[in-house]
């Protein structure tokens, strides 16, 4: 990809509890201002990788045990939670982890805690209302109160609110309407193209993912199996049958199912 | 009538100086949800090492340096008890805070010895008049200064972007750490406040009762007032003080007599218990939020 990523995870291994490798050789890369996509099904490693990039790793008493990961040059494998959201990544956490006592209004002002400007932290708040009018509408209300949807603007808002460079999505379309995860999937857009955050977004909805991202890249059991252009993606026969339910007649009918497994190519 | 305005006062003015041990464990709980075990002990070092203090220094420097010492205590409890337990279950925290208790006494006692020691900061006892009600001047003192902190610590707690995200850490840990709030400095924050508080309720109690070992059952008045209020809720802990303070002294007065006396002991637990029944979180307890 590039010669100068913002973002290079090489070869790591992830270990919980000093004995579960749940990560094995993950590399990945994730350029400057770039939107790439991380899929796989449920346990497939994603949550984990975004986990070991922002090193909130150590709170689940896991470990990168092996490999180097890299943010504009800089080792942070080693670096504390707090450090590297201080060096400009945010991770949104999957289940829209709000802070259900505080109110909207002080739950995204928790979002710019790191901050050393604080006279431009109004400013943002504006910023994050006008991407999130509704938040704006439900400001005084606690975050436990708001719809689902409303919850994700806000976990979403937060992170903005710490001026991140790149930005680590876990799952935003989790447990939402099809209507909302459009709406959030295009916010997501805009923040990427018009406020330069680079965002490394984890999905199992692949179809929505490589919908948005240029990049894609494909777990399975803690490896990457996959990677490639988001087209590129899209149009491999594997990716089509195994993520999308897509087969060459067009939607895959289940009446037709083998009891046979279709061999995916990338498994030798 | 006015035997009975002065009992009742003078119970409230008691009961803020409860408030403020239960205000220690208050604090603890509503950052780490840990509830304390150690809060009384704490109380009782503090006093201990004031009147150790005041054998060398002036009241006011005192007063610093056991200060001085209960934020070094709290940094040290987070570096040692509480960073290698991070992400164990909460049982395992509270059974660690019970362990910090007997070592806290123990400690204090050893440094500064077991027999029973007066501590004076100069605000003597007569009770005086206003209005033909007498009212005891020590306890007026104990009531404002305990107010006064909690107004403080209230407006830290609801303004401050340090008390923001002392809250956001209470609500949700991993969450408060994926947004950059570092845990171990919200921990050695809330902790050297409880450890503040307990000084102040080191300061009241220990020169009303003496410095001794029954210092630290004082932390057993806090139990119902927990109850009563929430057990993290700030304002509910003020409340409940001054409704328990009050309502045992006007029990132990008018109901006593019939019962044979010593009431006083119990019906505050009697209280907590009504309490329940109606509002199980207690009165300001924070709901469990829960949508379906």
């Amino acid at each position: 990809m590039n010669q100068n990523p913002l973002l290079r995870v090489n070869n790591i291994e992830v270990v919980y509890e000093h004995v579960i490798l749940v990560l094995k050789g993950v590399s990945l890369e994730v350029p400057e201002g770039g939107l790439v996509a991380l899929l796989g099904a449920n346990g497939a490693g994603k949550s984990t990788t975004l986990k070991a990039i922002s090193n909130l790793l150590r709170a689940e008493r896991g470990e990168v045990t092996k490999g180097v990961i890299e943010f504009m040059g800089n080792r942070i494998d080693r670096k504390d939670a707090a450090e590297v959201v201080r060096r400009g990544i945010v991770q949104v956490m999957e289940g829209r982890r709000k802070f259900e006592h505080l109110t909207v209004e002080d739950d995204l002002l928790t979002g710019a805690y790191s901050r050393r400007d604080t006279h431009l932290v109004k400013k943002d708040l504006d910023l994050v209302y006008s991407y999130f009018p509704r938040l704006a509408e439900r400001r005084n209300v606690k975050t436990g109160y708001i719809s689902g949807g409303e919850q994700q603007m806000v976990v979403i808002g937060r992170a903005l609110m710490a001026r991140p460079k790149l930005m680590l999505l876990d799952e935003p379309s989790m447990g939402l309407a099809p209507l909302l995860v459009q709406e959030i999937f295009d916010i997501v857009v805009r923040l990427n193209r018009e406020e330069k955050v680079a965002i490394l977004l984890a999905e199992q909805n692949a179809a929505m993912a490589l919908q948005v991202a240029r990049y894609g890249y494909i777990m399975e059991n803690g490896r990457l199996v996959l990677d490639g252009d988001a087209d590129t993606l899209r149009d491999n026969e594997d990716v089509r049958e195994f993520y999308l339910g897509l087969t060459e007649i067009g939607k895959k009918s289940y009446r037709n199912v083998k009891h046979y497994k279709r061999r995916k190519r990338w498994l030798t | 009538m006015i035997f009975a305005i002065e009992v009742a006062i003078g119970g409230l003015l008691v009961g803020v100086m409860y408030s403020l041990v239960a205000l220690g464990f208050v604090l603890i709980y509503k950052s780490s949800g840990v509830f304390n075990f150690a809060q009384g002990d704490m109380t009782l070092l503090a006093a201990l090492a004031l009147v150790g203090f005041l054998t060398i220094f002036p009241l006011w420097l005192a007063i610093l340096a056991a200060l001085v010492l209960m934020i070094a205590l709290a940094i040290a409890i987070e570096a040692i008890v509480l960073r290698p337990l991070v992400a164990r279950p909460p049982l395992a925290l509270f059974m660690a805070t019970i362990g910090l208790g007997f070592f806290l006494q123990g400690i204090g006692q050893g440094i500064w010895g077991t027999d029973p020691k007066g501590l004076d900061i100069g605000i003597s006892d007569i009770p005086f008049k206003i209005k033909g009600l007498l009212i005891s001047q020590f306890d007026l003192a104990g009531g404002a200064l305990a107010g006064g902190l909690v107004f403080a610590l209230v407006w830290f707690f609801q303004k401050s972007r340090t008390g923001r995200a002392l809250r956001a850490v209470s609500d949700d840990h991993e969450a408060a750490l994926s947004v950059g709030i570092p845990l171990r400095r919200a921990w050695a924050i809330s902790w050297a406040i409880a450890g503040l508080v307990a000084l102040v309720a080191g300061i009241m109690w220990g020169s009303r009762l003496g410095v001794q070992f029954s210092l630290s059952l004082i932390a057993l008045k806090a139990l119902p007032i927990l109850i009563l209020g929430g057990i993290d809720s700030i304002p509910g802990a003020i409340i409940a003080g001054l409704v328990v303070g009050a309502s045992e002294n006007l029990a132990e007065v008018f109901l006593g007599p019939y019962v044979g006396g010593g009431i006083q002991t119990f019906f505050p637990y009697l209280l907590a218990l009504v309490v329940l029944w109606f509002k199980p979180y207690g009165m300001f307890g924070r709901e469990i939020i829960e949508r379906v």
